[in-house]
């Protein structure tokens, strides 16, 4: 009973957090709606019996990512309402109808699957005993230890590529085409000088 | 009682919404809002298959999922940001040089 109700209560909960991030004109308003999105979607993890990935969820999505929209929003000018004007009327009408073609199918695939056989040796019965984060330590660091390391480096990577494209001297140095721009600008300010 | 097919008509619907920002908006910030929704939906959509066939996988795949979402939006947001300095707008027709 509680399960129903508080399905129910996060599905329209984020259904219309989403759609307001996907509508609202004010991008301060999209990114908070979309941290409460977050969080709500942690609930249904929670539903869902699997509590690790809500609390990491809550975590990263709440406290890594969208902390790091607003940090990197405070770079672009939030205040205004963005103006949008769109060109073409026909792609968009078609990209609606496409992506209404494709919800039919999403949402008629698992009728059609229901038979759909798992043969998987996750199913081991004994992996479920334990709390699940348990579980998920026991599995993550048995079977999937490469993907995990593997993320470890490309975080890592990720964060020195932040560090640099946001970097301070960004303008003069390093990234894109501004290093043929700065040397261009140098050449020229020599030959000024010769003369 | 709260089937497995609930949960992954949740998913569609969501992940739907994320389609719908993708092809609407124009502002990058958004198109990133967007992108975020459309991997929450698939997140939901692999665990609730593993909660209902028992299999940790599908958690697996989401917690993976969490972890390149989380640096897609390092390196995104760095060239957002970066574009921005640049162009002075995030607008997506900005991007635009070949006149197609």
């Amino acid at each position: 009973m509680y399960e129903i109700i508080a399905f129910y209560l996060f599905s329209a909960l984020t259904i219309w957090m989403f759609l307001i991030v996907v509508l609202s004109k004010n991008a301060l308003y999209s990114m908070s709606a979309l941290a409460a999105g977050m969080i709500l979607i942690s609930g249904f993890f929670f539903l869902l019996n699997a509590s690790f990935l809500g609390v990491v969820q809550i975590i990263v999505y709440t406290g890594a990512v969208m902390a790091l929209y607003a940090f990197g929003m405070m770079f672009l000018d939030t205040t205004q309402d963005i103006k949008e004007d769109v060109h073409s009327p026909k792609i968009i009408y078609g990209l609606w109808i496409a992506s209404a073609v494709l919800v039919v199918f999403m949402v008629t695939a698992p009728f059609a699957a229901e038979h759909l056989a798992l043969d998987s040796p996750l199913s081991d019965p004994k992996l479920w005993d334990g709390s699940n984060p348990q579980q998920v330590g026991v599995v993550l660091f048995t079977k999937y230890l490469i993907p995990f390391e593997l993320a470890a480096v490309m975080l890592l990577v990720a964060m020195i590529a932040g560090i640099i494209l946001v970097g301070k001297k960004m303008d003069q140095s390093i990234t894109m085409a501004s290093i043929n721009d700065t040397k261009v600008e140098e050449e020229e300010f020599h030959i000024k000088e010769e003369k | 009682m709260i089937t497995l097919t609930h949960y992954l008509v949740l998913s569609a619907i969501l992940f739907v919404i994320g389609l719908v920002g993708v092809i609407r908006r124009k502002n990058l910030l958004m198109l990133f809002f967007s992108t975020e929704i459309l991997l929450n939906a698939v997140n939901i959509g692999f665990v609730a298959i593993g909660n209902f066939y028992a299999d940790l996988t599908g958690q697996m795949f989401a917690f993976f999922i969490i972890a390149v979402a989380a640096s897609e939006v390092a390196v995104g947001l760095g060239l957002l940001v970066f574009w921005y300095k640049k162009e002075g707008s995030i607008d997506l027709d900005t991007l635009q040089r070949m006149k197609g």
